[in-house]
């Protein structure tokens, strides 16, 4: 036994060499390699299933492409191809001038009452897209006040599917924009000023180019949204065919499961397209402001504050018109030949009929997918960006954490009941539970999610570890001692985001709720899809309120945070 | 301290009894780049080595592999007798001090100096002695109550040196500790790293691309380039007798000629023919002569040595107690040197641009070298 | 000492509650039952039944046909469901053919009638009660735009109608097979085809729901909705001013019927819940809500429906709809689904 070996210095060593792990090394890589196995059990086999069933017939036998060809011959399914990538570009080429205005008022003037305009415009967020669609339904339908403004044409197709994913993808494309002008380096600004730039041209050459990565990534974010979502569509869509009406139709009515994922194959297709160009986008943002900025700071200008101002409270007028009408939908009797206030539609259309169990399904999901989902991306972000070793097991979580954003709620939803409720599955107990719903919801909000946990890590110093371990501490005393507490307004914001999505999402779980676990945003379209005008209109007014309230909470925590435990943040701002 | 610095041969090392680190053949590539090739090393106990170079020399991934923070594809670490090639990070024993300070902006200064001691399950009272005689030690004994962010940049390294020296490490490891510091700073704080690692005797590698910093600091310099080490040696081995053209180039300000050697302790730069104390050079051959600015005497009154060469002044730059002077020596080929001349003699000789003086060049300072 | 003793008896007490609701659960038995049934007919018949049977828990999946049905072929490999009640029977009778139920004759079976029960014997299925077409009429909005009530299907096809019809789509909707599949057992292929292309030419929107038709007439937002007699009694209940006609050609009708999936591993229990739904107590209930119930001399005349409602219903034949199915609803969308472009 060569016992002397290890002290004697000069024994040759193999040409490659690896450190011991130490038992610490080995739970983090553990922890890795199984965040690994969870994101490909939970996004990639369902998305594999689903490429399965596109290719096979009822029985299970393969028939190639004969499912595709047989879609693409149906003259109506093609048109619905058309449908959706018309009317996402409409809703894109709309929402995304919308919003940059209003980002250029907020960031660029110097106009009153921004932070409520700001709040107001980031309202939609908190409703199920159903929402807007209802609020338009009851404004430009039939009996609705302002049908006239149509001119004859109906709110049920096109119009209404444009106008209400303007509405609900307003606040996403305004963050993004609202982002990128902040972004903005306001040197730029005062060498233009000291070379007597006219206004116009400091708005094309530096305004623009600044903020056109910005604009891509909103204009391909509110593309995904608009062809994936379902809800607006079924809700308002009237006849109008669209992919994600196709798939649930496959799905819930003709329980044609393998057409289903053919559709949902290439509903994917735009989305996965959109998603390419923003990440390749992505890259050269960061390029742009890798360097220091110094924020822009406007002057005041009378007339361009005034007409700014004009413009925000006219938009934010409009959201407030539309959130407005679905709460007093909620609120009276019978529309619309008995106007008067009523309670009924609480207590009658949701509590009696049993309904508002679903209200308490998903603050419980929304809880869950808080709570596990934060705890689980950021843990995974850690893991990514502050442990040593695995480069493989690492570009693997890479992709699968941007993956998610690629995939249409829808599509993922049908892979899970394809995957999770065959027999075969060893899972399969999972189906129909409040856990498979969970689980879906997180993965599906997961890449915004991770770029948040991402960002707020790559902003502490790389060296924390390594001091650490000199140290001798072990790694997950620093994460908890030092990392968790400086992340933790990201951590809360990551928590916000998915409680308030989890609230609203519809198109992930719709395939997958069982009535116990029946979602509000699910009883939602049920009760529209029944009729039940009234009733639907109060479950979102719940779902308002209480993401609301979630968000106020998330204010204040922040801000109790910054006060008290984050004492060291202030004491570096002064 | 300097009975430890001695020279060491490059190519081949063995541990004594002083080597209290001893690295050996340790190679590193990332890809295809070559980041660190058979580098061979010793340091002495309680030595203060500093592995200076050009950024992308390799000289902090050595460090780094020294930390355990990367590893080596081959080599050989021994710490203090111990064999540490494999340990993992946590398994050494060395403390570490970063550029970016990595104080931990949550815990209070006190906290973070104690951090790791809380983790050896010292008693209180001991670690709030020991804590305060840190603090103490890099004269900042009022602070422990503030944060990190509360503090100026030379504030934050010192309290960075007392939470790796907390735990009293076999090893001090400083990776360019004070880039991050404006000049006035930088200069004061090396002073006081280098009175505390000789007050305390802590073996001690720091990097640095500064050769100041490196030479008022190191007992030996390393002195390394494109993942190879050039030349080992003490700082004024490393100024007044570099080993290699790259060594001369990068540590300090130096004239480079080229030359063809010549018989009889000459040899001949464009026109001139100049005396050069290295003999045995085969006629012919094409030599670099290397000399230091200082070396070089200018004589503006007539009163020149014998041999002395006659020359212009082209330009006079002003740098406070020194000037530099540019000189156009007269003949073909000749290139421009530059002298390092006190300013008061060049007030006292009325040194100025378009003067014609003579200068000389002592043999014994032409380094020949390539 | 006394906050400890509190606590620890606290305790004790919790957890012998806890045991002794563990045991109350123990003893009975759960049944998964799928069902399309709405919720406050639901409560009625859960009452109803733990009346008799106390040891049987019944775990309600509920949702419309539609979605109901295409869950029990997605988990055809791996049910979940001990039973369906109360799903339409030509749903059950696809279930037939796929092979997911067993045969079983519930007690007291004679005394239902021989058309609302699968005609095998055993039957695979046996129904509840009828659910038939019926039509919501906006009398105020037929005021403002002075549209003549419409007494017969064909009446629908007027131009004079034009964009002011709603109808489910019989894709995803078990009201709209129901009368797509009732025109055409009624008229046969050509003339049933021939109709509904003229209907086509009227109808503003299919919804998804058989409910929402005659919702949206309640509300005038269209003044016309085909639907069922169900909700279109509940609507004009709930104050809507509409008026329900029921199409003199006839009815296409659906049941709500029961069956027990093949592979349930609580057959002593499932069969309990059979037999207490084919009783003559379980037929009471369903009266209250449907004209026509399975068992004949129960059902009493409701509020809104004519006495003669049960000979309106045009003769359907379930097998033929199951078997049909697929072929009706390709049929269908090939000719309607892409509507709104070709207006």
């Amino acid at each position: 036994m060569p016992t002397s070996a290890s002290t004697l210095p000069a024994v040759p060593m193999p040409a490659r060499l690896t450190l011991r792990a130490h038992w610490q090394d080995r739970l983090a890589q553990g922890l890795l390699l199984a965040s690994c196995v969870a994101l490909a059990l939970f996004l990639l086999a369902p998305l594999a299933m689903i490429l399965i069933k596109s290719v096979q017939d009822k029985d299970g036998v393969f028939v190639g492409l004969q499912q595709f060809r047989e879609y693409l011959a149906t003259p109506a399914l093609k048109e619905s191809i058309w449908n959706t990538l018309w009317v996402s570009t409409s809703v894109t080429l709309i929402v995304v001038p919308l919003a940059f205005v209003y980002a250029y008022a907020l960031t660029r003037s110097c106009m009153r009452g921004k932070g409520a305009l700001r709040v107001i415009a980031l309202t939609p967020i908190l409703a199920p897209s159903l929402l807007s669609a209802i609020s338009f339904i009851q404004w430009f339908g039939t009996q609705g006040l302002l049908k006239f403004m149509l001119g004859g044409a109906s709110i049920y197709g096109p119009i209404g599917i444009i106008m209400s994913a303007v509405y609900a993808t307003f606040p996403h494309a305004l963050m993004i924009v609202l982002t990128a002008l902040l972004l903005s380096d306001g040197r730029l600004y005062e060498v233009a000023e000291s070379l007597r730039t006219p206004t116009w041209r400091k708005f094309f050459t530096i305004t623009l180019p600044g903020a056109k990565y910005g604009l891509v990534s909103a204009a391909m974010v509110v593309f995904s949204y608009t062809v994936s979502d379902f809800g607006i569509p079924k809700v308002i869509g009237g006849n109008f065919n669209i992919l994600a009406i196709d798939i649930f139709k496959q799905v819930i009515g003709q329980q044609n499961f393998n057409k289903g994922a053919v559709v949902g194959l290439i509903l994917l297709l735009p989305v996965l397209l959109a998603f390419i160009v923003d990440w390749s986008m992505q890259g050269r943002l960061h390029a742009q402001f890798s360097a220091r900025a110094v924020p822009y700071v406007p002057k005041r200008s009378p007339w361009f504050d005034t007409s700014m101002f004009a413009y925000c409270c006219i938009v934010s007028l409009l959201l407030l018109l539309v959130l407005g009408m679905a709460i007093y939908t909620s609120f009276i009797k019978l529309w619309p030949y008995d106007k008067s206030f009523s309670l009924r539609h609480y207590t009658y259309g949701l509590i009696d009929a049993g309904v508002i169990s679903s209200f308490f399904n998903s603050l419980e999901m929304a809880l869950y997918v808080a709570l596990f989902g934060t705890i689980f991306i950021f843990g995974v972000a850690y893991l990514l960006e502050k442990t040593r070793g695995m480069p493989l097991a690492k570009s693997a979580l890479r992709l699968l954490a941007a993956m998610p954003m690629a995939v249409p709620g829808m599509v993922l939803g049908l892979g899970y009941i394809l995957f999770f409720n065959h027999p075969d599955n060893p899972l399969n107990g999972m189906y129909h539970t409040m856990t498979i719903l969970v689980l879906a919801t997180i993965v599906h909000y997961y890449t915004s999610s991770h770029l948040t946990a991402v960002t707020a890590l790559k902003a502490l110093d790389n060296e924390f570890e390594a001091v650490s371990a000199s140290l001798k501490v072990p790694f997950y005393k620093t994460f908890f001692r030092v990392t968790v507490p400086v992340c933790l307004p990201a951590i809360l914001d990551i928590g916000r985001y998915l409680f308030v999505n989890a609230m609203v999402t519809i198109s992930a779980v719709v395939f997958l709720y069982s009535p116990t676990t029946q979602l509000a945003a699910v009883a939602i379209l049920n009760m529209d899809e029944a009729g039940e005008v009234g009733a639907a209109a109060a479950m979102a007014t719940l779902i308002v309120v209480s993401s609301t309230l979630v968000c106020v909470a998330y204010a204040l925590l922040t801000r109790f945070l910054l006060t008290r435990t984050q004492q060291w943040r202030v004491a570096h701002a002064s | 301290m300097s009975l430890h610095c001695r020279p060491v041969n490059v190519s081949h090392s063995s541990p004594t009894e002083q080597t209290f680190l001893h690295v050996a053949g340790i190679t590193k590539r990332f890809g295809k780049f070559e980041a660190l090739r058979e580098i061979d090393l010793d340091v002495g106990r309680g030595e203060l080595v500093v592995f200076l170079g050009p950024s992308g020399c390799g000289k902090t991934t050595l460090l780094r592999i020294i930390a355990g923070l990367e590893t080596q594809d081959a080599g050989t670490i021994v710490q203090d007798g111990r064999d540490v090639s494999r340990l993992p990070a946590i398994k050494r024993d060395y403390g570490i001090v970063f550029q970016s300070y990595a104080l931990f902006p949550n815990l209070t200064i006190h906290d973070n100096v104690a951090y790791g001691l809380v983790n050896r399950r010292q008693g209180r009272k001991l670690i709030e002695s020991r804590v305060r005689e840190l603090l103490m030690l890099v004269g900042l004994p009022d602070s422990g109550a503030k944060y990190p962010g509360q503090m100026s940049g030379g504030q934050q390294q010192r309290i960075a040196l007392a939470r790796a020296l907390a735990t009293s490490p076999g090893l001090l490891l400083l990776d360019e500790p004070l880039s991050a510091l404006d000049a006035i700073e930088r200069v004061r704080l090396r002073g006081e790293i280098r009175a505390l690692q000789q007050r305390l005797a802590v073996t001690t590698v720091m990097v640095t691309h500064d050769q100041e910093e490196a030479l008022s600091m190191a007992d030996r310099i390393v002195v390394m380039n494109a993942g190879r080490i050039e030349q080992v040696g003490t700082p004024r081995e490393i100024y007044s007798a570099p080993g290699t053209p790259f060594v001369a180039d990068f540590v300090g300000k130096i004239n480079m000629l080229t030359a063809i050697a010549e018989s009889g302790g000459r040899c001949r730069v464009g026109s001139l023919s100049l005396a050069i104390a290295k003999s045995g050079l085969v006629p012919g051959t094409a030599i670099r002569l290397y000399l230091r600015p200082e070396e070089i005497g200018i004589h503006a009154n007539g009163a020149a040595p014998a041999g002395a060469l006659p020359a212009r002044i082209a330009k006079v730059e002003f740098l406070g107690a020194f000037c530099l002077v540019g000189l156009e020596l007269a003949g073909d080929d000749v290139p421009v040197l530059v002298a390092n001349v006190p300013r008061q003699v060049v007030d006292g000789a009325g040194l100025a641009s378009g003067l014609n003086v003579r200068i000389s060049l002592p043999p014994e300072a032409m380094r020949v070298l390539g | 000492m006394k906050v400890a003793l509190g606590l620890r008896s606290l305790t004790v007490l919790s957890m012998a509650m806890l045991l002794m609701a563990g045991n109350a659960v123990a003893q009975k038995t759960d049944l998964n039952v799928y069902t399309a049934l709405e919720t406050d007919q639901l409560k009625a018949y859960t009452e109803g039944f733990n009346k008799a049977h106390p040891n049987i828990e019944l775990k309600w999946t509920r949702d419309s046909t539609g979605v109901i049905t295409s869950k029990l072929l997605a988990e055809k490999a791996n049910p979940v469901a001990d039973l369906v009640v109360g799903v339409s029977a030509s749903s059950l009778a696809v279930f037939a053919n796929e092979g997911m139920l067993q045969p079983y004759a519930p007690k007291g079976l004679d005394k239902i009638s021989k058309q609302y029960r699968d005609p095998a014997n055993p039957p695979m299925w046996v129904g509840m009660d009828v659910y038939g077409a019926a039509i919501c009429f906006n009398t105020v909005e037929a005021a403002k735009l002075k549209l003549p009530k419409p007494q017969t299907w064909q009446d629908l096809t007027k131009p004079i109608y034009k964009g002011r019809i709603v109808m489910p789509n019989p894709a995803s909707s078990g009201t709209g097979y129901l009368d797509v599949s009732g025109w055409i057992q009624m008229w046969g292929d050509a003339k049933a085809w021939k109709f509904m292309d003229g209907l086509h030419e009227n109808i503003a929107q299919y919804t998804h729901s058989g409910s929402k038709p005659c919702k949206q007439a309640g509300a005038g937002e269209f003044p016309i909705g085909v639907s069922f007699e169900y909700r279109a009694v509940t609507t004009k209940k709930s104050g809507a001013p509409i008026d329900i006609i029921f199409p003199t050609e006839g009815l296409g009708w659906d049941l709500e019927a029961s069956g027990i999936m093949k592979t349930t591993k609580k057959l002593e229990a499932a069969r309990t819940l059979m037999d207490w739904l084919a009783t003559k107590d379980a037929m009471e209930l369903y009266a209250k809500n449907f004209a026509v119930v399975a068992m004949p001399g129960i059902a009493k005349p409701l509020d809104f429906v004519p006495a003669d409602y049960e000979k309106r219903l045009a003769k359907i034949d379930f097998a033929w709809s199951a078997k049909n199915r697929d072929k009706i609803l390709a049929e269908w969308t090939k000719r309607f689904d892409s509507k709104s472009e070709k207006k």
